[in-house]
Order: structure tokens, then C-alpha cells, then sequence
């Protein structure tokens, strides 16, 4: 494997970890506006994921800065190609990330309503961008032989992109409410679950759309059968465990399911580019490739040195953070502090 | 407008709307870790009050930083996509090691350190601030290492067109990084012990919360006292630094037209016009600016015209001279608010020292309480300086601001774009602002009133994060 490569596989691993960290946040946000019926359970529930979010962000963060370092082509016509969806982006960023924050500050009615819409939002647009993204990177976009990306509207927003950004939406939101049924006790772990419960079929569905319009409207299974084939396997049968633990209600495994699920479709984005990055419409001789987009031999080399290093304590730290705050939250006891 | 002009005025907006929040996050957290430490150490809990207090005012200011930090990494592909075409391979690594190394360390242990007052043990608690701290130190060093790689290009070469790195270590030793990195440093905990001291000033002058927001002004004013001399000093090794390495933006920082006299005087203001390429109205100090850019009191400067000549036979016919009456005046600006700072620091600690602070006399103490503007004026100025007067380059020597941009995006979104995002952080400055005044109003000792249903068990609230976490 050369360093190029190795790099689209670290790149391919940051974005798959930032959509199963980051989805269950993302779901959480969601599911404040869905399953809490006062204040006090949208603050359980933003307090479930309050020592995780930020950090889940950083992978993301550490994604588009290993892009920038690893493959600057594909940063630069990426970035300046998607601005408009990515100018939405940034502002949903910036307005989740301080909602959380600010919407305690203060106890007017006006002030809490107002961030609390922010977070829901915001969560749930975020996971449909990325999806439509991710989509048009598997179709194909309009990248001439000067690496630039020149996209009208229908290139970024059709029913293909349409429906993928629909599908990430809806599995971050199973994911996040197993997250909250996880962290949670009582009455508002069992409506995470019964809602998570009743939204695995629509989930299902829309995945199985999403895969078969994948098959048709794309190149990927044509270009990496077999692969892909084993990942659709795999991801349904992660799927229908994921509704078998939560029929049994065991959010933990359950939680664990619709991760992997998000861990396989994203993959499988990855496997079905390599080798390239993006996809041109106008013909394969102007993709972007892991071998034209990349940066020189040495700077690969260094980061590599420098990831392999700090990566095992990052992972470290971050499982350790996890592990400290694994007990559930319980509501009764809120009137203690 | 153009593009260029528009990327331009974005990438000012932003990036000095974000350092705004930066500086003070450093200086802060240091604060809060030297209370914190105190409170493990001695174990009063006056010391934990204190850490709390200002703990909060460093989360709301932290959060700002954060999420106006994204943008700051986003930009470079959506609107300078030529630009990071052309460094990535060298600026690119700085920034995904600061990803790896620092903004995982900050996001983690800052969660920890917010929810985990109750579930971690004091000494490993504390460890969680240090280690915020190191992460925001860590964060500087990286992007000004990836700064300097723009002011003073090393470690590279040219291949195909683009800058591929060839020795990681010299962007790690970089001449310039080595003099950019503690000045900005020290201007953070300036930053940080200036907003600190103003507020214990703000406080003590109301006589409320005395025996807390003394104890915070003497630990802060301390800090001052030292970063303020540290700024100065560093930022004369910058500056003799950029004589070398870049003497176009020092030569328009002074508003050097022809190649100055031996020894070379300094000017202390100039009314300066930048189409006859002259100044009318100088006031200078003689032998100054010899001694400002040598360290001693003999040696002439060179001026913009020569300048601006020479490097027309180095890179080609252009215009190479920077927009010289920004470069002056902000320079200048920085250097009265360092000043400034200078004799508060002093005046202030010496107070300290003789307990004199509450007979100080108001007069002080608002002079105090307006000097929070200070370090902002200053670090803002810098960057002013420092980015325009390296224009018309953004690599210098090797790729204009010009040749940076997008060649993909229209001007109609850029102008978009740069009006949601100013619209954003017109909102999130004044929410900022008006929950800073809020907090300090309330004091160390505010707690929520419990209603029927009691919320205190946020971790962002009022309380300042006891968790809710039970079993």
C-alpha cells in the first residue's frame, strides 16, 4: 500500500468515526424537539451527550485537516466546489456548537426556545448536508480538467442526493435516540426506544431505496462488485439486529448495530471511490484520484510518523472520557445539586 | 466587488472576529488552572469559587472561539482553493497535527473538566484544566507554525507547480516562528490577565465579592505584569527579525518612503500619502528606528521605493508595496496599547504588593475597567500589521493573494457568505457580551433560585457543572 493510499484509508476512518460519534450526537439534538416533553428532559438529553459532542466534532475537524495535508486537490475543489451547501454547513456548526452552550444561561421562556429550535435544526440538517454531499461524491460532479468544480444546483440537489441526505438524517436519529435510551432511565429511555423502535422500518425502507438507486445511478457496484455486495450484506444484517435488540429492548447492542450500520455505508462510500476521490461526470480521465490529488512523498511520510504517533493517545483519552461518564443520568436525582 | 476583494474582506472579518476570542481563551484558562491548582494545593475553597467563576466566563468565551475556529479551517478551500492547491503539501500538515494534537486534547478534557467536578478525584480534575491549557498552548504553536511557513517560507520546494515540504523540522524552527510564537503567546496572557484584572477592578470598586476578586486581581495582575514585558520584548526580536526577512512590511510599518539616514530616525506619526509616496507632517525620534531594527544606535533602513525596485527585478514587474498607511497606523497602535499596558501592569502590581488596592482610588480602578479593551486593540492591530503588511503576498515571494483565490466561485457567493457569516457573529458577539456582563454581574456566589422544577443540574447552567450523574 503506498502512503497516498494509507491516507485515503485514515481520511476514510476519520469520516467514518465522525458520522458514528458525531451521528448519535446529531441524533440526540434531533430527538430533543421529538421525544422531550419539558425542559428538564431536553436537558437530560443534551446533558447525555455534553462531555462527548465537542470532541465527536473534532473528528471532522481532524478530517478536513488531514484532507488539506494529504490530498490539497481534492480539499481545494471540494471545498470551493460545494460552497454554498458548505457556507449552511458552517452555520449550523457554529449555531449548534453555541446553542449548547448559551440555551442554559438564562430561564426565559423566549431565550431556551430559541436555542432549543437552533439544536434541532441544526442537528438535522447537518446529517442531511453531509449526506447530500457524500451522494453527489459517488455520482459524479462536473470537475473539468483544471481540477475545478463548476456545479450547478441540480448537480448537488436531485432525488439521488435527495434521498441519501434523507437516509443519514433518519439513521443518525435511531442512533442518537439508542444513545439517549442508553444514557437515560425511565420514562424518557423507554419513549427513546418506542420511537426508535417505530422507526426502523421507515429507516429500512429508505435505506433499501437508497442502495438500489446506488446500483443504477452510480458506477460503484460496477466498479467494486463483490465489495460493495458484502457490504450491503453485511449493513442489512446490521440493520435487522438492530431491530431484533431493539424489539428486546437492549440498547446497548442495539446502539452498537446502527453504528456499525453507519460504519459500513460510509465505508462503503470510500470503497466504492477508491482509488479515486471524486468522481467527474465529464468522463474518468478527469477524476481526482488518491494518486493526483495527493501531496509529495516526504509530507506523507511525516504525517504518518506524526498520526501513528498521537492517534493511540487520542484514542485513549477519548475512550477514557467515555468510560468516565458511562452511568446513566437520572432524573430523580436532579433535585440534589 | 471583485472576488478578491471580497475573499479579502471575509478573511479579515472572520479571522479577527475569531482572534478576539483566541487570545482571551488562552490567557483564561491559565487563570482558571492557577486557581484550580491553588484550590488542590491549599484546599480553600475560595480558590475553587474563584476557578469556577472564571471558568465560566472562559466556557462561553471557549465556545466562540471554537465554532468560529471551524471556518477559520474551511476557508482556505472555499475560498482560497488556489492557495491551498498550491501550500497544501506544507501548510496543510501544521494544521492536521493541530487537529490531532491539540483541538482532541482541548474538546476532551474540557468535557472532562465541565462534567466531571464530582466524578474524578481533585488532582486528576485539575490535571484536565492543565491539559486544556497545553491544548490551547499546543493549538498557537501549530497554526503560527503554518503562519510563519506564509510570512517566511522554509522546508519547501518548488515541484510541479506546487510547494511540496521537504524538511518538517525547519517549519518547526522556522526564524519566524521562533519570534511570532511567544509574542502571541505573551499577548494571550495578556489578553487574559487584563480581562481579569478589569473585572476584579469592576468588582472591588462596587466593593462586592472583595476577598475573591482581590485575590483574582493580585494572581492576575501578576501574569500582566509579566507578558506585558514578555510582548514588548518579543515583539522587538520580531521585529529586527522582519528587518531580515521581510523588510517591505517594516519599511511600511514605518512609513519609510527612500532609504532612511545612518542612524535612522523613528517616527512617531506621519500624515502619509500613498500615491505622491510621501509624508508630510513627521514627527520622529532620531536613531530609534536604528536601534529598534539593529540594537544599536547606527545603521539606515531601507525604504519602500528601493524596496519596491529590487523586488521588481526579483519577481517581475507588479507593485510590491503593501497598503502602507494600515501597516503604519496599526503598528503604531499596537505598540501605544502595549505601552499602555506596560504602566498599568506595573502601577497595578505595585498596588498589589503594598495592599493598596481598595484605597487605590477610582480613578485607577477605571482605568482598569477600560483597559479591557486594551489587549484586544493591541492583538488585533498586530494581525493587521502582520497580514497587510505582507501584502501582496499571501506566501511571500512565491504566491500573490491575487493567484490565491477560487477561480470557482462567483462574487455573488462570497458576498453571500460573507453576509450570513457577519450576521452570525454580529449575533453570537452581542449574546456573548451580554451573557459575559451578565455573569460577572451575578457574581462567584449566583445561584439559580430553585423553581418547581430545579434545573440546576446543568452542566452549562448557573451552578457551572456539579454533573447529575448518579447511579
Amino acid at each position: 500500500m503506498s502512503l497516498s493510499e494509507l491516507w485515503f484509508l485514515l481520511i476514510a476512518v476519520l469520516f467514518v468515526g465522525f458520522f458514528f460519534l458525531e451521528g448519535f450526537d446529531f441524533g440526540v439534538g434531533m430527538s430533543t424537539g421529538l421525544i422531550a416533553k419539558s425542559d428538564r428532559e431536553r436537558r437530560t438529553l443534551i446533558n447525555s451527550i455534553g462531555p462527548f459532542w465537542d470532541g465527536n466534532e473534532v473528528w471532522l475537524i481532524t478530517a478536513g485537516g488531514a484532507m488539506f495535508a494529504a490530498f490539497p486537490h481534492w480539499y481545494a475543489t471540494l471545498f470551493s466546489g460545494f460552497y454554498l451547501p458548505l457556507v449552511v454547513v458552517l452555520l449550523a456548526l457554529i449555531g449548534r456548537g453555541v446553542a449548547f452552550e448559551f440555551r442554559s444561561k438564562m430561564k426565559q421562556q423566549r431565550w431556551r426556545k430559541t436555542w432549543d429550535i437552533i439544536i434541532v435544526v441544526s442537528s438535522s440538517l447537518l446529517p442531511f448536508l453531509f449526506g447530500v454531499v457524500f451522494a453527489t461524491l459517488m455520482k459524479g460532479l462536473p470537475i473539468d480538467g483544471e481540477m475545478q468544480m463548476r456545479a450547478g444546483f441540480l448537480d448537488i440537489v436531485n432525488p439521488y442526493t435527495v434521498v441519501g441526505g434523507l437516509s443519514v438524517t433518519l439513521l443518525c436519529l435511531v442512533h442518537g435516540l439508542l444513545f439517549a435510551s442508553l444514557r437515560t432511565v425511565g420514562d424518557l429511555r423507554e419513549r427513546a426506544m418506542n420511537t426508535a423502535q417505530q422507526l426502523m422500518l421507515p429507516l429500512a425502507a429508505i435505506l433499501a431505496v437508497y442502495a438500489v438507486m446506488t446500483y443504477f445511478m452510480t458506477d460503484v457496484f460496477a466498479v467494486r462488485g463483490w465489495a460493495l455486495w458484502i457490504m450491503v450484506v453485511l449493513g442489512a444484517a446490521s440493520l435487522g439486529l438492530a431491530a431484533y435488540f431493539v424489539r428486546h429492548k437492549r440498547e446497548g447492542w442495539a446502539f452498537g448495530m446502527t453504528g456499525a450500520v453507519i460504519a459500513i455505508a460510509f465505508a462503503s462510500v470510500f470503497i466504492g471511490l477508491f482509488p479515486r476521490v471524486m468522481v467527474s461526470s465529464f468522463g474518468s480521465a478527469f477524476d481526482l484520484t488518491v494518486y493526483n490529488a495527493a501531496s509529495g512523498a516526504y509530507s506523507l511520510k511525516v504525517m504518518t510518523i506524526v498520526a501513528c504517533t498521537l492517534l493511540p493517545f487520542v484514542l485513549g483519552y477519548q475512550i477514557w472520557s467515555y468510560y468516565i461518564f458511562r452511568k446513566r443520568l437520572n432524573e430523580q436525582h436532579h433535585l440534589e445539586y | 466587488m471583485d472576488p478578491i476583494m471580497l475573499s479579502r474582506i471575509q478573511y479579515a472579518l472572520t479571522t479577527i472576529f475569531h482572534f478576539f476570542f483566541v487570545p482571551l481563551s488562552i490567557g483564561l484558562v491559565l487563570l482558571v488552572a492557577i486557581m484550580e491548582t491553588l484550590y488542590v494545593v491549599k484546599g480553600k475553597e475560595i480558590y475553587k469559587t474563584m476557578a469556577k467563576f472564571w471558568g465560566k466566563l472562559f466556557l462561553i468565551n471557549f465556545a466562540v472561539g471554537v465554532v468560529t475556529g471551524i471556518l477559520q479551517e474551511f476557508q482556505f478551500g472555499m475560498n482560497w482553493s488556489e492557495y491551498s492547491r498550491f501550500v497544501g503539501d506544507v501548510f496543510g500538515a501544521p494544521l492536521a497535527v493541530e487537529a490531532l494534537l491539540a483541538f482532541f486534547m482541548e474538546s476532551t478534557f474540557i468535557g472532562l473538566w465541565i462534567f466531571g467536578w464530582d466524578r474524578l478525584s481533585k488532582k486528576v480534575h485539575l490535571a484536565c484544566i492543565w491539559l486544556v491549557f497545553v491544548g490551547t498552548f499546543l493549538s498557537a504553536l501549530w497554526i503560527l507554525a503554518a503562519n510563519s511557513f506564509m510570512q517566511h517560507p522554509v522546508g519547501f520546494e518548488i515541484n510541479n507547480g506546487r510547494a511540496e515540504m521537504n524538511d518538517f523540522l525547519a517549519l518547526l524552527t522556522n526564524g519566524q516562528l521562533l519570534v511570532e510564537f511567544p509574542h502571541t503567546i505573551f499577548g494571550a496572557l495578556m489578553t487574559g490577565a487584563f480581562v481579569v484584572t478589569g473585572i476584579s477592578a469592576y468588582k472591588l470598586m462596587k466593593k462586592q465579592d472583595v476577598e475573591i476578586f482581590r485575590k483574582s486581581f493580585n494572581i492576575a495582575i501578576i501574569i500582566g505584569l509579566v507578558s506585558s514585558f514578555g510582548v514588548a520584548f518579543s515583539g522587538h526580536f520580531q521585529s529586527q527579525y522582519l528587518v531580515e526577512t521581510q523588510p517591505m512590511k517594516m519599511a511600511a510599518s514605518e512609513g519609510t518612503w527612500t532609504t532612511t539616514e545612518d542612524p535612522a530616525p523613528w517616527t512617531v506619526v506621519a500624515s502619509i500619502d500613498p500615491d505622491k509616496q510621501e509624508n508630510s507632517g513627521e514627527i520622529k525620534i532620531p536613531g530609534l528606528l536604528s536601534y529598534l531594527s539593529y540594537s544599536k544606535f547606527s545603521g539606515s533602513v531601507k525604504g519602500m521605493k528601493e524596496l519596491n525596485a529590487e523586488y521588481q527585478q526579483t519577481y517581475g514587474p507588479g507593485d510590491y508595496i503593501p497598503p502602507v498607511r494600515t501597516t503604519f497606523w496599526s503598528f503604531r497602535i499596537m505598540i501605544a496599547a502595549g505601552g499602555l499596558m506596560i504602566v498599568l501592569a506595573l502601577y497595578g502590581t505595585l498596588l498589589a504588593i503594598r495592599k493598596k488596592l481598595e484605597v487605590a482610588g477610582k480613578w485607577f480602578m477605571r482605568l482598569m475597567v477600560l483597559a479591557i479593551s486594551l489587549p484586544f486593540i493591541a492583538n488585533t492591530s498586530g494581525w493587521i500589521m502582520t497580514e497587510v503588511g505582507r501584502q501582496p503576498w499571501t506566501v511571500f515571494g512565491y504566491m500573490t493573494t491575487e493567484a490565491s483565490v477560487s477561480p470557482n466561485v462567483s462574487a455573488g457567493q462570497i458576498l453571500f457568505s460573507t453576509i450570513a457569516f457577519t450576521a452570525a457573529y454580529t449575533v453570537l458577539g452581542i449574546v456573548m457580551v451580554y451573557l459575559f456582563v451578565r455573569e460577572i454581574k451575578a457574581g462567584p456566589h449566583a445561584v439559580e433560585k430553585p423553581e418547581e422544577h430545579d434545573e440546576s443540574a446543568d452542566p452549562f447552567g448557573m451552578d457551572g457543572g456539579y454533573s447529575v450523574v448518579t447511579k
